[in-house]
């Protein structure tokens, strides 16, 4: 049993001042606004700890603004995530999270894919299968220690 | 018969809502459907960790569901199937456990708990006489168990093969020769040579033979048998075929060619294929979608081809998990299990 941190000195990146958000002129409050990439990265960013350090992945820099791809329109979303580290074990935990996230702030209407960002891992193609077969992720997640450990990183932050 | 003449559509006959969680599976009861006196039935199995059988009503037509099997697995039932007699329904769960229940008319009783595989089961068949089940498991595994007398199940052959876990499994419709199909991305043939119950892999079907090039979640074979398609998260369907005339005559082992691939037609991973008594392939997808495809019947040079009949987009609010033709004559109903926790009943139909 691995006593000590996979990574026990992980690079902390400032956190990236929000954009604000201009008025929308749209007056209609029923219309429904498009869900666009700022909004999944909030979701993803300001909630998701990492499971080893009390960061969020955004300081770690294990998503950016850039490592959302969103089309409202056809519902689809791609989530790249890049570990700190190339043979990081938390990897398939970190895509659980990310995916559950979005599973519980999304419509239902939206297809999510999850992937490593290419190169960033020594078994990118394991990982990026494995986090896409919803069989494998359902089953994952009847686990009592996997949701234990995906809801531990997915608890509201305290600001 | 040329279908594609036809303005045919895929018209919803009823949405059968109940379950609590997504519907993994759907299975038609195969007597029922045409014998007298009993009503059509529906199995359908899902992730709130029970099984609901639907029942159609001889007077007004529509579906009911009749009973719930409830408290018996503790996890998602992934796959459920009927065995040819329809007495028996045997389920499939992430508990690890097979469940066989009996149906009493009104009633259903757990008879059995098949247990021995070390993870999530994901699949179970009947043979063609309903002397053999065969379930498969993420322990990548295919277990043979031999049907008793007085309710007693007896693991037969524990097959191992696989490199990754297991995504169904299904009994040839003619023979005893029983097929699996994996994400190791290969679908595996198991055979008995002296039908002695001592099965081996007789063949692997994979990208050295045209095989898939991801996870392969389906398999389904034509009434003749001598044909049968395969889906994947490639996002193909692949059409196989074998001269099983010669096995039926004793000749030993006919190996499975592929025919053709169906590529283009779907952009989300196909979890479902179902080939029809008369000839209709029907896909279910993670795009929502419902895809119907026959044969071009236009031989080219490079062989036999499909044509996609018709999409039915948004057939369901998410991902559709399983398609199944109802095994009743002349009718051309459909069952489709979805994400969204619906089953819905279609009918194929001529365009007024």
């Amino acid at each position: 049993m691995v006593t000590g941190l996979i990574n026990e000195n992980p690079i902390i990146y400032p956190k990236k001042e929000r954009r604000v958000r201009t008025d929308s002129s749209n007056t209609d409050e029923l219309a429904a606004e498009p869900i666009d990439q700022l909004e999944i990265f909030d979701i993803l960013s300001l909630d998701i700890k990492d499971p080893e350090h009390p960061y969020s992945l955004e300081e770690l820099k294990v998503i950016t603004e850039d490592s959302v791809e969103v089309d409202d329109e056809t519902s689809h979303v791609r989530v790249t995530f890049t570990p700190t580290m190339e043979h990081c074990s938390m990897a398939t935990i970190i895509g659980l999270c990310v995916r559950v996230k979005l599973m519980r702030s999304l419509p239902p209407r939206y297809k999510i894919d999850i992937r490593v960002a290419p190169g960033s891992h020594a078994t990118e193609d394991a990982l990026n299968k494995q986090l896409n077969d919803k069989e494998r992720v359902a089953a994952a997640l009847e686990n009592p220690n996997l949701v234990e450990m995906v809801d531990e990183c997915l608890l509201p932050s305290d600001e | 018969m040329d279908l594609m003449e036809k303005n045919l559509e895929l018209l919803e006959v009823q949405k059968l809502e109940g379950h609590t969680d997504r519907v993994w599976n759907v299975s038609w009861n195969p007597v029922s459907a045409h014998a007298d006196g009993s009503l059509p039935l529906l199995a359908s199995c899902s992730g709130d960790s029970t099984v609901r059988i639907w029942e159609q009503s001889s007077l007004s037509h529509s579906w009911t569901c009749k009973t719930v099997l409830e408290e018996s697995h503790t996890r998602t039932v992934r796959s459920c199937a009927w065995s040819p007699s329809g007495k028996l329904l045997a389920t499939a769960s992430f508990d690890g456990t097979t469940g066989i229940w009996e149906n009493y008319g009104s009633e259903f009783e757990l008879i059995s708990t098949l247990e021995g595989h070390e993870n999530e089961v994901k699949s179970v068949s009947w043979n063609a006489s309903g002397s053999f089940l065969a379930t498969c498991s993420r322990d990548k595994s295919v277990w043979i168990w031999e049907v008793l007398e007085g309710n007693e199940y007896d693991c037969a052959s524990v097959l191992n093969g696989h490199t990754q876990d297991v995504k169904m499994v299904q009994w040839h419709p003619t023979m005893d020769v029983l097929f699996s199909c994996s994400y190791d991305n290969t679908i595996k043939v198991w055979w008995s040579e002296d039908d002695d119950g001592d099965y081996q892999c007789a063949q692997t079907l994979d990208v050295s033979n045209n095989g898939h090039s991801s996870t392969v979640w389906s398999i389904s074979f034509n009434a003749a048998g001598d044909k049968m398609v395969t889906c994947s998260d490639d996002l193909t369907l692949k059409i196989w075929a074998a001269d099983i005339a010669g096995m039926h005559s004793g000749e030993g082992y006919a190996p499975w060619t592929h025919l053709c691939t169906l590529s283009g037609y779907h952009d989300r991973t196909i979890y479902s294929a179902h080939w029809s008594r008369d000839d209709i392939i029907a896909s279910g997808a993670g795009d929502d979608a419902i895809r119907l495809f026959v044969d071009s019947q236009h031989d080219s040079v490079d062989g036999p081809s499909y044509n996609l009949l018709l999409t039915k987009k948004k057939a369901h609010e998410m991902d559709i998990n399983s398609v199944q033709w109802s095994p009743g004559e002349g009718n051309r109903l459909l069952a489709s299990a979805s994400d969204d926790g619906m089953v819905k009943i279609w009918q194929l139909a001529t365009n007024p």
